[in-house]
């Protein structure tokens, strides 16, 4: 009962919170697609190259989070920004790369060799043949591995709280903190709903990439 | 229209270079469909995919349609050369209008003019521009996609098309239907063709020529019936098997072989004459005509020989002609299922052109042909 009436109280401030949280995200992700995406292609070309990016952004995966927003801020502390945003974003940037790259480089090599032989033995261009044939058939996995960054990211987007980024994890480190269930199940909850919804909505968006003509259904 | 001349390709492997090509050397005439036949590993399909530079020849030049493909950017040089493969390769994100229309739309073709050839080429092969245009891949039948594979090839009408075991993934009925059907349109389109295969009875089927490969190496190169009289090595002769004369008869059409100039009973005639005629013509039975030069029945050796009267009251009625544009094995399968060891040949209209007999057939087997 308490929980509702904090959360009628203070609505507000959790939309406040839930736009700072979703633009972390929404902002680190899109600069991940943008750096993921080229990568996963690129790395297609060499299987030594593959495998030592691959292994890479494992590597940073199997980095806690809290350990990494500790070590940034050293790292990012000569130009004054230990704390707040920028750590939590280039977090989450470094977090994404992984299932994006993956997935990308996977969904890729995955086109089927005669679709490729037949693209090129018609003439195409290695260009035309990623924009017209291989990225369409690889857009329902590569969105399949947006999504997964995009739910991982809003629970580590959670924890930066920590280190002063915003968003709805400060309910949560400030219910801890103040031994205050209120904030804590608010917190909990409103972070909880957020990775659901999203999740749903970029489903649904993978769906809405997949071509008619992929009947398999393709999943993360 | 295509020459291949002194081809070899070697390919670099971990376990030492290896010679899939060995010196080929081949001239293909404009509008011929050239056959290149051999078991796995011979070499064809390397020697298919050089002339669209899919493999860089190690050595030797190619031509395609007077230009050396060496000189030619193999971009372009695809765009101009008809593809088809075994596993199709449709584009599955692509509708079936979108992919019969790849070629057209990366050389820039007005929408309108290449979807209007789509539809064309959709209705050549007898599938509906309103139902397939904007369907995909997935929702068609595996013959319904080959057939897409094929005209999805000729969409820019290329005048040279290179064909990879085309009919190789569809089953036999199928397969047959979709050979039919791609000889009646290049009767009229007349493309050069490159057709790889490892299936006698197809290459016969389809060839103008036929080469046989062996180990990278070019064995016999000539029209089937000549291939199938004369096997130039042992090699030849055992891939083309035991029954190579039988196999002829597919390539020999009833024009060729009947005799025209048999002597025909009409149901007039008396069975004294027919019995004269029957003897002088050598003919094991005589065919019965009726007044408008239709087969009418046969009157066989013994009825000759013991009857009187008139031919009508011994004339047998035998529902079974062959038509003089069938092949030889329709015939002769004919003659069997209906015992007969005359039977009368018709044309278009029904009318009596000539008279086939076993014995002439055997004679044409026996004897090859001295054309090309």
């Amino acid at each position: 009962m308490e929980t509702i009436k904090f959360i009628h109280d203070n609505l507000g401030l959790i939309g406040e919170r839930a736009i700072e949280h979703i633009s972390i995200v929404f902002v680190a992700v899109a600069i991940a697609i943008l750096t993921a995406v080229p990568i996963g292609i690129a790395i297609t070309q060499s299987k030594r190259a593959a495998d030592m990016v691959l292994y890479a952004a494992s590597m940073m995966m199997t980095v806690p989070s809290i350990a990494l927003f500790g070590l940034m801020i050293p790292l990012l502390s000569p130009i004054g920004h230990g704390i707040g945003y920028l750590p939590a974003m280039i977090a989450v940037v470094l977090y994404a790369q992984l299932p994006i790259i993956r997935n990308t480089y996977a969904a890729i090599t995955d086109v089927d060799p005669t679709i490729r032989e037949a693209a090129i033995g018609m003439g195409m261009s290695a260009r035309q043949r990623l924009w017209e044939v291989e990225i369409p058939l690889a857009a329902p996995l590569i969105l399949a591995g947006i999504r997964i960054a995009v739910v991982m990211n809003i629970g580590i987007t959670a924890i930066a709280a920590y280190i002063g980024a915003g968003g709805l994890g400060t309910f949560i480190s400030r219910g801890i903190s103040q031994s205050d269930p209120r904030q804590l199940i608010t917190g909990a909850v409103s972070v909880s709903l957020l990775a659901i919804v999203a999740d749903l909505a970029l489903a649904y968006v993978q769906k809405r990439v997949t071509p008619r003509g992929l009947a398999r259904e393709v999943t993360g | 229209m295509i020459r291949l001349d002194r081809v070899t390709k070697v390919f670099d492997t971990p376990s030492g270079p290896i010679t899939a090509v060995d010196d080929v050397s081949l001239e293909i005439e404009r509008g011929q469909i050239c056959v290149l036949l051999g078991p796995s590993g011979c070499g064809k399909t390397t020697t298919m995919k050089m002339i669209n530079r899919l493999v860089q020849p190690t050595s030797g030049e190619i031509w395609v349609d007077g230009r050396d493909t060496s000189k030619v950017d193999p971009v372009e040089l695809r765009r101009s050369i008809g593809y088809v493969i075994q596993q199709i390769g449709l584009f599955p994100n692509k509708t079936i209008g979108d992919n019969i229309c790849v070629v057209p739309d990366l050389l820039g073709w007005d929408r309108r003019k290449s979807r209007q050839r789509a539809a064309e080429l959709l209705e050549m092969v007898a599938m509906d521009p309103a139902v397939f245009m904007n369907r995909y891949p997935n929702e068609l039948s595996g013959g319904q996609q080959q057939r897409v594979g094929v005209i999805r090839a000729l969409a820019a009408d290329p005048p040279v098309m290179l064909m990879d075991e085309p009919f190789g993934a569809i089953d036999p009925i199928n397969r047959e239907a979709i050979q039919d059907e791609f000889l009646r349109m290049q009767a009229a389109l007349k493309k050069t063709i490159i057709f790889v295969s490892h299936d006698l009875d197809e290459a016969v089927k389809m060839a103008d020529r036929i080469a046989i490969f062996r180990a990278g190496r070019l064995e016999q190169f000539a029209t089937p019936d000549r291939l199938l009289a004369n096997p130039s090595s042992p090699f030849v002769e055992s891939f083309l098997g035991t029954d190579r004369a039988l196999k002829r008869l597919r390539i020999l059409r009833v024009r060729d072989v009947m005799q025209t100039d048999a002597v025909l009973l009409s149901v007039e005639d008396s069975l004294a004459q027919g019995r004269e005629l029957m003897a002088a013509s050598g003919l094991p039975a005589m065919v019965v005509v009726d007044a408008q030069g239709r087969p009418r029945g046969i009157v066989s050796e013994s009825a000759v020989a013991n009857g009187g009267g008139s031919v009508r009251e011994h004339c047998v009625a035998v529902n079974a002609a062959v038509a003089i544009e069938d092949d030889l094995r329709a015939a002769v399968s004919t003659m069997f299922a209906h015992n007969l060891s005359v039977v009368p040949c018709v044309d278009g209209d029904g009318t009596v052109r000539g008279v086939l007999t076993f014995q002439a057939i055997s004679r044409h087997l026996a004897i090859p042909e001295a054309r090309t």
